[in-house]
Parts: structure tokens; C-alpha cells; sequence
């Protein structure tokens, strides 16, 4: 062989070796460290620690690997992220932590898979409770199973109740205006979520519900749904709102005020307390412990009751979150996504979420498990799944980002609204739907 | 018909034969660049066509089947829409005072480079260090030096309450957004400037010091005017890349509090709304609002790309 040619010889063997090393690296990546296939989960960052265990237990004796990716904090982050990989068809996501709202959006575009009769039958029985049962449903099929719910209670200083002479035993009849007017006369607040974000929709919807109600009506007929939010129970919730904002028991910052920030003014010592509707990490949140500096003294004067009434003779409407398990419409082995969605949705797993990390489970069964009794107070317990049942979803649509986020700016800043903010915002809800408005 | 008119007046006939090997060449010439052509019609001038005809529809991502045409509507909604209005408004005011601002700072810093006698590499070397760094870490960067809780800024200014919170209203906002951008993108600026100011003849300079010429005439009556072509080019470069702000927005303040560019107008509609129709329609309208101030600048300033260059 001449030199120039084993030279020529040497340089495709090197380049061989370089394009094996390569493909052989994109091969090896989607596979497992023992060597199975990957199945990618991406998840929310809620009880990371759990899920991580919970992807390595549902691993075990399978033929693949599930494997964790975190997406971002917000929720409008996530929805991005997984939209701009599934609506150019990834084949590598696999199984998704997706806020309940988005599961219609995400399935009327295509993006998740529809269940299989027999198995959406199992991840939507009637052990599941019906507020996150009926989030994971889209056009009569099954998209989801519901891992874990969130409702809103109303937490509050069992001593500024009893200052403001309120029947603690029919706290489940007691309306927005008796806390509002309780907290202002005793030098307490009223914490609410009423930036502008997901959760200020979630309390005018939750509003608008309580008094009979609804944002939006016939969402399946996309952005032809029909507008409601200009109505009596619109001016109902509006009324609220406006109380509050013009109320002493309004908190200095409501009209930024998030979940976290009005978690310090319950135990406040410039204040007698507060009535909050938040989340129910809330109950974890001040249990005492040799890090968050609460006592046991002001843990048990810590009360909690169903979500307000917006109108004296209607029970309220309290909101609805939590997580749902979709698999992605184009991944090669659904069969495999399905099986593993199910596992870490399963009772067992939602018993450990709610244990370790307080994120509470869907299914009515897992309430009586021995670790969530001892780990919550009993009627704590009963209260969540009440309220999980009696909740009221927020609209599920294709357009649900339009019609939230033109009700949040509508209603923003809380201490702008009045009796006709109801008609501008279904003015306005209709303009963006029929876009002949920016949002 | 038509044929006999044009003839009299067909340029062709004006020009001088070519040879048949300046053909061979230029079909050789014309051969060599249309690989090139192809890459670039497929990654420009396609997502261009695509978001024009994108545009005329009423789209979402989330609900495929409702797609439909609906012509100029989109425009005609954007561009009679106070928010679109409001985004130009505060967009044109970053670019203005950003580069009128980079613009007196970058000469100062040309001036520096041009002139220093001693560790030239070190100092030149310094001056370029932030446009080295990407711009979201620039806009991480002074988000946290602008913070109330553990920024530096409300301490070092004697005028400002240390709890000032920055982001808390628009003002303020855009004045810590212009600062990051600023900070980011003068070394750009003194570059080019500096390219100008090593274009000054020496000797015109000498010639008018030997006239009795003070510093300040010799700045603004020599080489000023002679760097006139290379501020120019500085000042259209840098504009049209703060007409398209968005990095610093997007992590600062999201867009929140009336700070929001019609690039950020753009993304909202489009990645996060995801209403590709009305997206498309105002990135058409970016782009056509980029032209113009391009157009703006060249007509008002008169500037000759050309002799910019060096080609005239």
C-alpha cells in the first residue's frame, strides 16, 4: 500500500471510529445506565424528592428506566416547555406533570394521549374524588390520571373568630362578608391571592361559582364558547372583591399578593390574625417544627374551615388543583407510558406524596391510609376531601389561557373593581376569543 | 408589442459583450453560490414567507381544527390596538436613550482605547469584557444589583432609600432595564467608534494643532467631522438592536409594569399565548417598523453605507 493511500486508509478509519462514537452516544443516551429504555417524566417541582423515588420504585423489574426532568417553577413556564417539545412531535416525552387546566388545552391540540377505555375506567373509579376526577376528562374521553389534588380551605386564628363573636361550629355556612367584616373590626386581615397570575383567576372563578355561576360556559366549542361572567353571580364576586379592597381587613399588599405572602400576617404580632384562603400545604406550613419557629400554642389556635360562601344561601364552590399524569401522544411505547403513569399515580404513591411532601391525594381511600391519619388532624382530613368534591374546576378549554388571563386583567387591580368590571370583562374575554383584542 | 417599445431604451445594448469565458465564469460564479442560496432561502426567507402567510389567520396551537382565514384581521386588530401603540412608544424610548447614552460613552471609551499609552491590552481588553457576557447573565446580573434585598445599588445612591424596590413600579423599571442594557452593549459601540477615530489622519490633526487649534476644536472641528460616516454606521447598528430589546425585559421584569417592547409584545402572543395568526401579524409589523426606522436613520442622517465601508 503507498503511504498516501494507508494515509487516505488511516483517515476513514478514524472517521469511522468518530461517526460510531457518536451515533453510539446518541443510542446510549436513550437508554438507562443498565442499559433499558429511558422513559422521560417531566415533572413540576412539588415533592421532587418523592417523585424521584417514586420514578426509581416504578423502575423496578420493568423493561425501562423513568427518568426524572424538572421543569420550571411557574406553571405558564412548564406549559410552555412541554408545548414547544410536544407541538413539534417529540417522541422522548413520555410521561408529564401537567397542571389540571392545561390537560384540555394540551389534548384538544393533540399533544397527550387519550386512555384506553379500560384503563381511564381505573384511574378515574369512584374512588377517585369527583373535583379531580372531572379535571383529567376532555370531550368524552379520558386524558390523565389525577396523581394529586389541591383545594383552598379558609384558615384562620381560631381567638379572632371568637373576638368577632363567629359560630365556629357553622363555620361552613360563613360568607365572604361576615370574615371580611370580622377581620375589619378586629384588627385583622384577609389574605387572598390577587396579583396578577393563575391564582387571582382561581379565586374570581371559585367566586363566580360559589353564587350559582360561571366565567364561561359550552368551552368545547373552542373560542365560540359562550361568556357568562356578566351576570348576577359576576356581580356577586365582584362585590367581594370590591369589599375587600375597600375594607381595613384589606392586606398592604393585595394587589400583588401571592400564596406565600400573606402566610406571615396569621401569626403577626401587629395584628390579632388573619382569615386566608390558601392551598392546603397551609396546615404543614405552620405545624411546628424545630425549623419554622412556631409553637405548639399558636399551632393550636390555628382553625380551619370550607371555603367562604360568596352568597348567604348558596354552599360555596372552593377551587381545584393538584397534578395529573398525561402521556405524550407521540411516544413510540404508550403501552409502557401508561403502565408507568399509572404506577406513579398509584394509591400507594399519592399516600407518600401526601405524607412527606403534604400534596394531597385524589383518591378517597388513601385519606383513611394509617400514614396520612397520623400525619394530619382528622378533621383537617375530612374537610379536604369535602371540599375536593364540592369543588368547582375552573373552565376547561382549548382556550383556557385566553380566557384566564383576559378575566385576571380585567379584574386587575382588585381595588378597581366594581359593579361593571363583570361586563367589561366578558366584553373583553369575547374580543380576545374572537381576536379582535391583544391580550 | 411591448417588445418594440422597451427596445429603443433595453439596457442590455448598452453594455459591452462578454467574453465567453466571463460567461463560463460567471455560470461558474452562480454554481458556487447556490448551495449558499439554498441554506438561506430555507432558514430565512421561508419562516419569513411562513409568518406572512401565517398572519392572515385566526390560529391557535392548542386548537388546530378552529383554524381559519381571516385576511387583514389580525393587522387590522394589532395595529388598532392601544397596546401594540404603548409597546412601539416605550421601545422607541429604550432605543433613543439607550443609544444616546452608549453613543457619549462609547466615544469616550474609543477615545481611551485610541489614545492609551501604557497596558493597552489590558485596558482595551476591559472595556470589551461585558459584551463578552451574554446578555440574560447581564440582565441577572443587575436584577440582583438593583434588588432591594440584597443589591448593591440603593447603598452606593445617597438619593435612594436602602428598601427602594426598583421593580415595584415602571419608572424605575425601565431605568434599571436601560441601565443593563447600556452596560452591555457601549463596548460595542466604542468599537466601531474606535475603527472611525484610527480612520483620522494623524497629519490633519498635527496640522491643526500647529494652527493654534484648542482640544475642543480639534474634536469637533476635525475629527468629529471625519468620523462622521463610522458614528453613523455605530448609531444605525445599535439602534436597530435596541429596537429589538427583549433579553433584559423578559428576565428583570417580564414584561410586567409597562415595560414591555413590541419584541416582548411578540413572544407573548406567540410562544406563550400561542395565537400563531396574531403573532405573525406582529412580527410583520416589527419588521416592517424596523425597516422603517433603518429607513429613518439613513435618510435623516444621511448615511452612506457605502463610504462606511471603505468602498466609496
Amino acid at each position: 500500500m503507498s503511504p498516501d493511500r494507508l494515509r487516505g486508509h488511516r483517515r476513514r478509519r478514524l472517521a469511522a471510529a468518530a461517526v460510531s462514537l457518536v451515533l453510539g452516544g446518541t443510542l446510549l443516551s436513550a437508554c438507562g445506565s443498565d442499559g433499558k429504555p429511558t422513559l422521560n417524566w417531566y415533572i413540576n417541582p412539588d415533592g421532587q424528592d418523592t417523585l424521584t423515588k417514586l420514578a426509581a420504585d416504578c423502575s423496578e423489574g420493568k423493561p425501562y428506566d423513568i427518568q426524572i426532568n424538572l421543569l420550571p417553577t411557574g406553571a405558564t413556564d412548564q406549559r410552555t416547555q412541554l408545548a414547544r417539545r410536544l407541538a413539534a412531535s417529540d417522541s422522548e416525552t413520555n410521561l408529564m406533570s401537567l397542571d389540571p387546566v392545561f390537560v384540555a388545552e394540551f389534548a384538544n391540540a393533540g399533544w397527550i394521549a387519550k386512555w384506553p377505555d379500560d384503563l381511564a375506567a381505573e384511574v378515574t373509579d369512584d374512588d377517585v374524588l369527583s373535583g379531580p376526577a372531572d379535571t383529567v376528562t376532555w370531550d368524552d374521553g379520558v386524558y390523565a390520571a389525577p396523581q394529586w389534588a389541591n383545594t383552598q380551605l379558609l384558615w384562620y386564628r381560631k381567638s379572632l373568630a371568637e373576638a368577632a363573636g363567629l359560630d365556629t361550629s357553622q363555620s361552613d355556612t360563613w360568607t365572604w362578608d361576615q370574615v371580611i367584616d370580622a377581620a375589619a373590626a378586629n384588627n385583622g386581615t384577609v389574605g387572598v391571592q390577587a396579583n396578577r397570575y393563575e391564582a387571582y383567576f382561581v379565586w374570581i372563578n371559585s367566586l363566580v361559582a360559589g353564587a350559582g355561576g360561571d366565567v364561561v360556559s359550552d368551552t368545547e366549542a373552542g373560542k365560540d364558547a359562550k361568556v357568562d361572567i356578566d351576570s348576577d353571580a359576576g356581580r356577586a364576586a365582584a362585590a367581594v372583591i370590591q369589599k375587600l379592597a375597600d375594607s381595613a381587613a384589606a392586606q398592604p399588599d393585595l394587589t400583588v399578593s401571592q400564596e406565600g405572602t400573606s402566610l406571615p400576617f396569621m401569626f403577626d404580632p401587629n395584628y390579632a390574625g388573619e382569615f386566608m384562603t390558601n392551598w392546603t400545604f397551609v396546615y404543614k406550613n405552620y405545624e411546628p417544627t424545630d425549623e419554622n419557629g412556631f409553637t405548639k400554642e399558636q399551632f393550636d389556635d390555628l382553625g380551619w374551615a370550607r371555603y367562604p360562601r360568596t352568597v348567604p344561601d348558596q354552599e360555596s364552590r372552593p377551587p381545584v388543583g393538584g397534578i395529573d399524569i398525561a402521556v405524550g401522544e407521540f411516544t413510540e411505547n404508550k403501552d409502557w407510558a401508561f403502565e408507568a403513569a399509572q404506577c406513579v399515580s398509584s394509591p400507594e404513591a399519592q399516600e407518600q406524596l401526601a405524607v412527606n411532601d403534604g400534596l394531597m391525594p385524589a383518591r378517597q381511600s388513601v385519606y383513611d391510609s394509617s400514614g396520612l391519619t397520623e400525619a394530619f388532624d382528622p378533621t383537617v382530613l375530612e374537610l379536604f376531601q369535602q371540599s375536593l368534591e364540592a369543588g368547582a374546576p375552573r373552565p376547561k378549554s382549548a382556550y383556557y389561557n385566553l380566557i384566564s388571563g383576559a378575566t385576571q386583567k380585567s379584574f386587575h387591580p382588585p381595588t378597581s373593581v366594581n359593579q361593571d368590571t363583570p361586563a367589561d370583562a366578558a366584553k373583553y374575554i369575547r374580543d380576545v376569543l374572537d381576536g379582535k383584542a391583544l391580550l | 408589442m411591448s417588445a418594440t417599445a422597451t427596445k429603443p431604451v433595453e439596457p442590455r445594448s448598452h453594455k459591452p459583450v462578454e467574453s465567453d469565458r466571463a460567461k463560463a465564469e460567471q455560470r461558474l460564479g452562480q454554481k458556487l453560490v447556490l448551495p449558499a442560496v439554498i441554506v438561506m432561502l430555507a432558514v430565512t426567507a421561508f419562516p419569513i414567507v411562513r409568518a406572512l402567510y401565517l398572519s392572515f389567520y385566526n390560529y391557535s396551537l392548542t386548537s388546530p381544527e378552529d383554524r381559519e382565514f381571516v385576511g387583514l384581521s389580525n393587522y387590522v386588530t394589532g395595529l388598532t390596538d392601544p397596546l401594540l401603540w404603548k409597546s412601539i412608544g416605550i421601545t422607541v424610548l429604550y432605543m433613543v436613550v439607550t443609544v444616546a447614552i452608549e453613543l457619549v460613552i462609547g466615544f469616550a471609551f474609543a477615545m481611551v482605547m485610541h489614545r492609551v499609552i501604557f497596558a493597552r491590552g489590558v485596558i482595551r481588553t476591559s472595556i470589551l469584557i461585558p459584551y463578552g457576557i451574554i446578555t440574560v447573565v447581564s440582565g441577572f446580573a443587575w436584577q440582583f444589583a438593583f434588588s432591594a434585598n440584597n443589591g448593591f445599588i440603593n447603598g452606593w445612591l445617597p438619593f435612594i432609600g436602602d428598601d427602594f424596590n426598583w421593580f415595584g413600579e415602571g419608572t424605575p423599571a425601565v431605568i434599571a432595564i436601560m441601565v443593563s442594557e447600556i452596560w452591555k452593549t457601549t463596548p460595542f459601540m466604542s468599537l466601531l467608534l474606535l475603527a472611525g477615530l484610527a480612520q483620522v489622519s494623524e497629519d490633519m490633526i498635527e496640522a491643526a494643532k500647529v494652527d493654534g487649534a484648542t482640544w475642543t476644536q480639534r474634536l469637533t472641528k476635525v475629527i468629529l467631522p471625519n468620523m462622521r460616516a463610522a458614528i453613523m454606521v455605530a448609531v444605525l447598528f445599535r439602534a436597530l438592536d435596541a429596537y429589538r430589546i427583549f433579553d433584559n425585559i423578559f428576565v428583570m421584569t417580564n414584561g410586567a409594569l409597562g415595560t414591555e417592547s413590541i419584541s416582548f409584545l411578540v413572544y407573548r402572543q406567540t410562544i406563550e399565548q400561542f395565537q400563531l395568526g396574531m403573532g405573525s401579524a406582529l412580527s410583520v409589523v416589527l419588521f416592517l417598523s424596523v425597516l422603517l426606522v433603518a429607513f429613518l436613520i439613513v435618510k435623516l442622517f444621511r448615511v452612506d453605507l457605502a463610504r462606511a465601508r471603505g468602498e466609496g
